[in-house]
């Protein structure tokens, strides 16, 4: 972004100045998460760091938050991190496959009423959670299913679908659909070309609306306090009663693995992302 | 050209025309097969639910249920003055069955809420029927006149007459702090319990602000991001995805320590001398704090539609725009920034959906000045049990959302949605 030679004063001014925005933006955007790894390692019990902590003194450090957060008694991690990793699991699951069949159906140019269609099936995305939240609580209650994994399953592929069909409705676009063609003539049928051609192309779209649909669920509080009771306890509904009651740092032990796995994700979605792109251009 | 095309037939002797309609209908049926499932299970788990939450807000069958002689009988009744010895009658054998099946006192209560003064007069009317003190070949608009003073009441009856409808709008108006008159009008209620309107319009005001708050902030570095080389933008992207990524309690959270009075940001303003050590403001419990953190967790939702939009804006027409003679500033203003209006368009309308039902973050950082309508139906449902309630303050807050949904699907299209 050099300036170039010419360029007046003024306009010298309000470039520096855009950047100086630019740069307290990013700030602003990434700074707080990594308040959370200091405090984590925290050897006092609050939330503020200590003296010791600013002035580095390698006694105010410790691991024993994460100590707590594994081996603790009577805490509840261990099975909040089982269920949010099955429940989560078999969501993603459930969208991959409902969300990929209907981005099939869509992306076709015989579809009917494709707006109206695309409309409801984005829609759990666009609705306010409060409101899918009351929606599937009453359903699940009717049939019996609030209260267990199952209907946490269910309620989090109803969340986690709209991002597969946009990711793979996005994919097939580039689609060309002339190699399905192609080996339906040398006699493939449909299930087959579909195994062997299409999937294997659209699989970043898919992958990458798969890890939308897990995070959504991974992180998705709202709907499970609804339904949920206690023993389908996961890692946000468990953050949300420590943050609302007892603030312990064992929460940010918890963050901490949590902002690694986030990280882990987005390099995962990031590589996927210009692994389809590279694709895509050599179908062009 | 159309008899020609007829004439032409496929190999198996049918006209051309019938076998193509024949295809282009199998496929129609192919394509919605494959939608078909996800279709029905939203259908089941979800759209339909949502139309249930409407029956239960606008549902007043339980009296209607309870009282079905009285109400035949007050069919007739022109609701001026006391009602005839048929109302009365009907009434009571109502009110008897009611007695034998031990629902009577869930009756006084919901009449209760329409009056005051009936749970004590229909409670006093049941231990007359009980005491067998009612003679039933007398005339019984008589004795159940004498039972209470307020039995003679027409307002009491006429209260009784407006439960009759099946339906009512009375959970509705509630939501806006408004309710049906004794004469059945409609009226406000008084000014210092108008609780409701003024969460309506802080819910509005908040999710205007933190939109443009994202504005002003996300339009700066999405431009940044655009018309960077690929190698720093890249890097910077991150700075923009890890958040769009981080769960949002963690986000919540972060703000949380850093707002408190002991906590950072506070810190960094004594250090600098901006505020006294002993007169930290309060940051969170607050809407100040509910801003903050809305805004920053909102952001991505901004960058990502704005930066999609002007990555495809080619430089050199802010070039020309220059060496036409215009300044930056001019080139900016009339060449590009009509360009990113769609960008500008979906990113605002995608935050303010989303912070317009925002719960979490409030709940947590707001206290309670920062709370939302969201989480007013959270509290209905979890702490009063007014699901009716709930359900009709969910569903004028979606008839809101769907408005703005709408709009953004003829202004952007759903399919255009960019994620990453």
């Amino acid at each position: 972004m050099a300036l170039p030679s010419y360029t007046e004063t003024r306009y010298r001014i309000w470039h520096y100045f855009y950047i100086a925005i630019c740069t307290f933006v990013f700030f602003f955007l990434i700074a707080p998460l990594f308040v959370i790894f200091p405090l984590s390692f925290n050897a006092e019990e609050f939330l503020v760091f200590s003296e010791g902590m600013k002035r580095l003194d390698p006694d105010a450090f410790s691991f024993r938050w994460y100590h707590e957060m594994v081996y603790g008694t009577k805490n509840p991690w261990g099975l909040a991190a089982k269920n949010s990793f099955i429940i989560a699991i078999f969501a993603t699951i459930g969208s991959i496959v409902l969300g990929t069949l209907a981005a099939l159906g869509l992306s076709s140019r015989h579809m009917p009423y494709k707006g109206l269609i695309m409309a409801v099936l984005i829609s759990p995305m666009i609705v306010p959670l409060i409101i899918s939240g009351v929606a599937i609580f009453f359903f699940m209650a009717k049939v019996g299913l609030a209260a267990t994994h199952t209907g946490i399953v269910m309620a989090h592929i109803i969340l986690g679908t709209p991002f597969v069909v946009i990711t793979v409705t996005a994919t097939l676009s580039g689609f060309d659909h002339s190699v399905t063609r192609a080996a339906s003539s040398l006699g493939s049928n449909p299930v087959n070309t579909f195994m062997k051609i299409t999937l294997p192309l659209i699989l970043p779209g898919v992958i990458s609306g798969g890890l939308f649909a897990f995070v959504t669920s991974f992180d998705e509080v709202v709907v499970v306090l609804f339904l949920a009771g206690l023993e389908n306890t996961t890692i946000p509904v468990q953050m949300w009663t420590g943050l609302r009651e007892q603030l312990s740092p064992t929460i940010l032990a918890v963050a901490t693995c949590l902002i690694i796995l986030s990280t882990l994700i987005l390099v995962t979605a990031e590589l996927l992302r210009r692994r389809s792109e590279r694709l895509r251009g050599i179908n062009r | 050209m159309s008899s020609e095309t007829k004439q032409i037939l496929t190999t198996d002797g049918i006209p051309l025309e019938v076998s193509l309609k024949k295809a282009e209908k199998k496929n129609k049926i192919k394509a919605f097969l494959l939608v078909a499932p996800l279709l029905l299970f939203l259908f089941i788990t979800y759209v339909f639910p949502i139309g249930e939450m409407f029956t239960r807000s606008v549902d007043d069958k339980m009296i209607t249920n309870m009282l079905p002689k009285t109400f035949k009988a007050m069919e007739k009744w022109d609701g001026k003055e006391l009602p005839p010895e048929d109302v009365f009658a009907g009434f009571y054998s109502d009110y008897k069955v009611l007695i034998e099946n031990q629902t009577q006192g869930k009756l006084g209560q919901r009449l209760n809420k329409e009056k005051n003064g009936f749970n004590s007069i229909t409670k006093k009317l049941m231990r007359q029927i009980k005491r067998n003190k009612i003679d039933e070949s007398q005339s019984i608009k008589e004795q159940i006149m004498k039972v209470h003073k307020r039995w003679r009441d027409v307002e009491y009856w006429q209260a009784i007459k407006r439960t009759a409808p099946p339906y009512t709008m009375v959970k509705y108006l509630k939501g806006v702090d408004m309710y049906f008159a004794a004469d059945g009008s409609i009226a406000q209620v008084d000014e210092d319990r108008r609780i409701h309107r003024i969460l309506w319009l802080r819910t509005l005001e908040i999710a205007l602000f933190v939109t443009i708050f994202c504005f002003l902030m996300g339009y700066p570095i999405a431009h940044l991001l655009a018309t960077l080389p690929m190698k720093y933008s890249n890097l910077l992207m991150i700075c923009v995805l890890l958040p769009f990524w981080t769960s949002l309690l963690v986000r919540t959270a972060s703000w949380m320590i850093l707002l408190q009075q002991q906590g950072v940001v506070n810190d960094f303003f004594v250090m600098i001398g901006l505020v006294a050590d002993d007169s930290r403001p309060e940051m969170m419990y607050n809407k100040v704090g509910t801003y903050v953190a809305m805004t920053q967790i909102l952001l991505p939702f901004m960058v990502l539609p704005l930066y999609s939009v002007m990555k495809t804006i080619s430089p050199s027409l802010m070039r020309a725009g220059k060496s036409l003679g215009g300044t930056p500033f001019v080139a900016f203003w009339k060449v590009y920034f009509p360009l990113t209006i769609p960008g500008i368009g979906a990113g605002c309308l995608l935050v303010f959906i989303l912070a317009i039902g925002y719960y979490i973050t409030p709940a947590l950082v707001g206290g309670a000045s920062g709370t939302l309508i969201s989480n007013q139906i959270a509290y209905h449902m979890k702490t009063t049990l007014d699901w009716s309630f709930a359900s009709a303050m969910g569903l004028m807050l979606l008839s809101g959302v769907l408005v703005i949904y709408w709009i953004y699907n003829k202004l952007v299209g759903v399919d255009n949605i960019k994620l990453g």
